[in-house]
């Protein structure tokens, strides 16, 4: 097994999943970063000011953490044709299905959804199967 | 109510970066290592990111089981859940390609986000073409 961090993963997740549990019993919101993101897009969203500040929040808390040594800095191997691509697909698929790795992955699992559970399964399966297509297919 | 509930914002988002970075998922490197189950037998694969979610989860359903017990959120008046029941062909076709996405780069939207202010250029770049899939989602299918 390659770069295995157990511990630190282990309590990652766990701030992942407090912050969900802050946002939830607090406010009433899912934490679902797509959906919190795409309401900023559309103008019938609402509220903006609270989505503005968790995103934010996102953006410094990862910048401190990091800064003060906790976890790796991005390694990207994607081409930037890749990148836009992949982001494309991400920003319409995840508005497609309604959800993406925090908002299915995390608090959804975490309600028990049946929904939730098969978009969990159906993107880590597609995510296997294009690192399958490009690591070991693609010569 | 309406400070705290702002205020409260700010905070899980906080949380919810330091979660990012501390547990590598900032990393396309590390996820791409994760989804890539066919390393397993060259012993290259990197299962860390199990233990992201059994984190989170380990926190979050004790919290959403609380939730169902109790009539309102602290600093809200209601709580806003999902009603949507049924596995459809929007969630089934979405999900594909978000997973497609998520495999070719490595970035899902949370580390995106918490990318930004990290080194590099790819993830402004990649949280652009997400923002731009999002309107085209908005656009063409509603």
């Amino acid at each position: 097994m390659a770069n295995f961090t157990p511990i630190a993963s282990l309590l990652g997740g766990m701030l992942i999943g407090a912050a969900a549990a802050l946002l939830l019993l607090a406010n009433g919101r899912i934490a679902g970063i797509s959906g919190i993101t795409a309401g900023l897009l559309s103008p019938q969203a609402g509220a903006r000011t609270w989505r503005v500040l968790f995103l934010a929040g996102i953006l410094v808390g990862a910048f401190v953490a990091n800064r003060l040594g906790f976890g790796p800095l991005p390694e990207i191997a994607a081409s930037w044709p890749l990148i836009i691509l992949g982001g494309l697909l991400v920003g319409f698929g995840t508005r497609l299905g309604g959800g993406c790795t925090s908002g299915h992955g995390v608090c959804g699992l975490a309600r028990l959804s049946p929904r939730s559970l098969a978009a969990t399964a159906i993107f880590m399966a597609a995510g296997v199967a294009t690192v399958l297509v490009l690591r070991h297919l693609i010569p | 109510m309406k400070l705290r509930h702002d205020i409260v914002a700010l905070i899980a988002g906080l949380l919810f970066g330091a979660g990012l970075a501390l547990s590598g998922m900032v990393n396309p490197g590390k996820v791409l290592g994760f989804l890539d189950l066919f390393a397993i037998p060259a012993g290259g694969w990197d299962p860390s990111l199990a233990f992201v979610m059994g984190g989170a989860l380990l926190i979050a359903v004790p919290a959403f089981a609380l939730s169902r017990r109790r009539a309102a959120p602290v600093c809200a008046e209601t709580f806003h859940l999902p009603e949507k029941q049924a596995v459809d062909r929007a969630l089934i076709l979405g999900s594909a390609l978000f997973g497609i996405g998520w495999g070719l780069v490595g970035f899902c939207p949370g580390p995106a986000i918490a990318a930004l202010g990290l080194d590099g250029w790819q993830a402004p770049l990649f949280t652009l073409a997400m923002l731009a899939g999002m309107a085209a989602k908005d656009r063409w299918v509603g």
